[in-house]
């Protein structure tokens, strides 16, 4: 050990988990015993995992019970197939159960797996539906976002259901990914090989910016942590509201404005100028900084 | 068929008032003995942030009026026709994910509303754009020679290193990958395939009269035998 907190961005699923935990309190339902792999990876002969690429299972988090989801990138990239999705949706039933504090989801994800890609599309429906009933429940879902494979695809629309967005700076939140963009539109219109463009259109800072991420923290996973933690204490207080009409016209108000307010713009710059004096340094402020100065101007 | 012919066969001559502006498809139409609201979107759309505030827009409307009124809330019928998201860096980065979301929570809230809600796909449902409302109805049908997918078989076969030959071999066998209705259908993410034959506004209101508000799809792919895994793992990380 060199001392030096744990990258989430660089930590496996289940990495993340026991840093983000209470020691000793996570008991995994489906476990890798189970071996519920899937038998449509199988068929391809496609490599296979016993979790199928997702961890779910009930734990503590700074004392409250919270019911956890978390992807592995690193296996297909996070990508949803038909017993990935099943296990996090199943999860979200079990919410109904049991009651806990919150659902956290870890998402990091490419979106649909398409070597299963029509089981993986209804999954993600599936689990859009199962968020929208645990949140009317009055039972908050938080997302992680921090992952190497970030949230895209129909988990970019998961992750923006949920009731908070945690989010690092090199987390990234999106629908198509920069890749996508670039195959069927053109280098022209995005070059996914520009790293520093694809986290100013799709990284930590601008989504926080924008208001689609909640919190934005640092890249460890303590970090993290005390962001859930957090949470989880406030919305104990106060247990959230299911949006009614004048909050889904506000919303819709709101996205209206901010189409109309960046109508032209294709850069993370031309956002950041809207709210920095000194829009250039918007890289290299620390995320401290970041935070205090944004919270200055609401 | 397209345009006015559609919607006659769809609800019979002089049962709709419908608009087009652009892409995007909306007015009133009756369904049985009710009168419905439908929003929809038109030649294979790709859905970008104005066409989802629209769709949005128009739902919230719905519920607006609906709350208002003595009546019980109407049916919502979306006519989906869409090639997926609009694909665009501009897009992106105003968060084209969040502005899906925001319909998804307005379909979400019609329903909790008591707006029962179908969706009728014609031509095209890809990917995306197919996720951010028709997919998101108590009850989803299909016209004959609709689209249904994620992406075609041989951009699968690029971004998966499969030969498209061992795919299409496989897609033979298998619901789970290739496009195709009929295999949404097997799976249980399309509740009814019409066919050329059918009375439609007879389908279309019969499809009203089962339309029930719980999502029953893993349930439906699992008897169908198209997604025999989905169910029975869900129950088990659900209830163990």
């Amino acid at each position: 050990m060199n001392g030096l907190p744990i990258s989430y961005l660089e930590a496996s699923a289940r990495k993340r988990l026991s840093g983000l935990l209470d020691a000793g309190s996570f008991v995994e339902f489906c476990p890798p015993e189970m071996r519920r792999s899937s038998p449509h990876l199988a068929l391809l002969d496609a490599p296979l995992a016993f979790d199928d690429g997702v961890v779910t299972g009930r734990a503590a988090l700074a004392g409250h019970k919270v019911l956890v989801a978390a992807q592995e990138g690193r296996f297909n990239g996070g990508a949803v197939g038909e017993v990935h999705g099943a296990k996090i949706r199943g999860l979200l039933d079990r919410a109904l159960i049991e009651h806990p504090a919150a659902v956290l989801l870890l998402v990091d994800s490419g979106g649909v797996r398409l070597h299963e890609a029509n089981a993986g599309l209804i999954a993600i429906s599936e689990i859009m539906r199962a968020v929208l009933r645990v949140q009317a429940a009055g039972i908050p879902v938080f997302a992680l976002v921090g992952g190497s494979c970030g949230a895209f695809g129909g988990m970019g629309i998961v992750t923006r259901l949920c009731t908070e967005v945690i989010m690092s700076e090199q987390g990234r939140l999106g629908l198509s990914g920069p890749e996508v963009i670039e195959t069927v539109k053109g280098v022209d219109e995005f070059d996914s090989r520009d790293r520093a463009l694809v986290w100013r259109v799709t990284g930590g800072k601008l989504r926080r910016a924008l208001g689609e991420a909640t919190l934005l923290v640092d890249d460890t996973i303590p970090a993290f942590r005390a962001a859930a933690a957090g949470l989880l204490d406030r919305y104990q207080a106060q247990p959230p509201m299911p949006g009614d009409l004048a909050a889904l016209q506000a919303a819709q108000d709101e996205l209206t404005e901010r189409s109309r307010r960046f109508a032209a713009a294709r850069d993370g710059r031309e956002i950041w100028q809207a709210f920095f004096a000194d829009a250039s340094r918007v890289p290299e402020m620390s995320v401290d900084e970041f935070n205090t100065r944004l919270g200055e101007m609401a | 068929m397209n345009g006015q012919a559609l919607y006659d066969r769809l609800f019979g001559a002089g049962a709709h008032a419908l608009t087009a502006e652009g892409r995007f498809l909306r007015g009133t139409a009756r369904i049985g003995a009710r009168e419905a609201a439908v929003i929809g979107t038109l030649d294979h759309a790709a859905i970008d942030v104005p066409l989802a505030l629209r769709i949005a827009e128009s739902i919230l409307r719905a519920v607006h009026a609906d709350a208002a009124s003595d009546m019980p809330p109407r049916p919502i019928l979306f006519i989906a026709d869409t090639q997926g998201q609009a694909l665009s860096r501009h897009e992106e980065l105003l968060g084209l994910n969040g502005y899906f979301a925001h319909v998804v929570r307005c379909v979400d809230l019609a329903r909790r509303q008591g707006h029962r809600l179908l969706t009728v796909i014609s031509g095209e449902a890809v990917s995306g754009g197919f996720l951010a409302y028709g997919m998101m109805a108590d009850r989803i049908c299909a016209l004959p020679n609709s689209q249904v997918r994620v992406m075609d078989l041989r951009a699968m076969a690029r971004v998966t290193k499969i030969g498209l030959e061992r795919l299409e071999e496989l897609a033979k066998q298998s619901p789970v990958f290739a496009p195709g209705a009929e295999n949404y259908w097997r799976m249980g993410g399309i509740h009814e395939l019409w066919s050329e034959n059918d009375v439609w506004p007879e389908r279309l209101a019969a499809a009203l009269a089962c339309a029930g508000s719980t999502d029953d799809r893993a349930a439906i792919g699992l008897e169908r035998g198209g997604r025999l895994l989905a169910a029975p793992t869900a129950q088990i990380v659900a209830n163990p």
